[in-house]
């Protein structure tokens, strides 16, 4: 499923709405997948994981910025994130099967936070995105 | 089998007691089918599915979304007994509609994401995952008589 030109024009402009507050909802996706999916707080055990953590606050902004990188790339995901892919393969050894559950928990957070603009339509752009933004990080892989 | 908490089951019987069964059932087929296109595949009688708005304004999808989610319906009512309560579900899922069960976690994606729409301060990461632990054994329990 490429990234049509409606998708890259729908994360866009979802991207400049979303605006400074980035990172904000990174921080929230990142709680809700700890919640949720015990299994990749494993990777995090030198972090005080605890609600309101500065530890997972500065993390999720570094994932903010790598998907507004994404975002400003959407010509080129592998290339933009090449070092992250290389840096989650080989250093931290990220199992790629919990991009999906970040992903996912992305959606539940902006779902959340706004209803009324992921209508069907943008829900699907946006899921497509951040499978791309996987693949582009898997792909680095082995 | 799965064991929910005390707090789990408290955190998914309160959500479920307002959600919109009708308006809800449909919303969440209809995303499943135009987040994930390649489930369109068990709708060819469904009539137009060429578009976002054609799909969400599908009166087929709307009654077939109620039913799916008046089922899910049931299994909040059985928690602690989800494989038997589907059993016959996950018979006909198999050997009649040939649904590949990874569709039933897809569903329950949706499920979690419509909720988190409608009930933005009630959708807590606590909530979220009571609820993405059932969606988790439905799918399980729909799976479990494949063969």
């Amino acid at each position: 499923m490429a990234l049509s030109g409606a998708d890259r024009a729908a994360v866009r402009a979802l991207w400049r709405k979303l605006g400074g507050n980035v990172g904000i909802y990174a921080t929230e996706a990142l709680e809700r997948t700890f919640c949720s999916f015990p299994a990749t707080k494993t990777y995090f055990p030198h972090f005080d994981l605890s609600p309101g953590s500065a530890q997972v606050k500065a993390h999720g902004q570094k994932v903010a910025d790598a998907l507004t990188t994404a975002v400003a790339h959407l010509d080129d995901l592998p290339g933009a994130l090449s070092a992250l892919g290389a840096l989650h393969a080989h250093r931290l050894r990220v199992d790629p099967a919990h991009f999906q559950l970040l992903s996912h928990c992305l959606l539940v957070t902006l779902a959340r936070h706004y209803p009324g603009d992921l209508a069907p339509a943008m829900h699907a752009s946006l899921h497509k995105f951040l499978s791309h933004v996987t693949s582009a990080l898997a792909s680095r892989y082995g | 089998m799965v064991h929910f908490t005390a707090e789990e089951k408290a955190a998914v019987i309160s959500l479920w007691a307002r959600v919109n069964v009708e308006l809800v059932g449909g919303e969440v087929l209809g995303r499943l089918l135009v987040v994930y296109p390649w489930t369109q595949r068990f709708f060819d009688n469904f009539g137009n599915l060429s578009s976002e708005s054609a799909i969400m304004g599908n009166p087929k999808v709307k009654a077939h979304g109620k039913k799916v989610l008046t089922s899910f319906g049931n299994a909040i009512k059985h928690m602690d007994d989800l494989k038997d309560t589907f059993a016959e579900l996950s018979e006909l899922h198999c050997d009649k509609l040939h649904v590949d069960p990874e569709n039933f976690k897809l569903l329950g994606n949706m499920i979690l994401i419509v909720l988190a729409t409608h009930f933005s301060k009630e959708f807590t990461p606590q909530t979220q995952a009571a609820w993405q632990k059932l969606t988790t054994a439905v799918a399980n329990a729909l799976a479990h008589k494949y063969h």
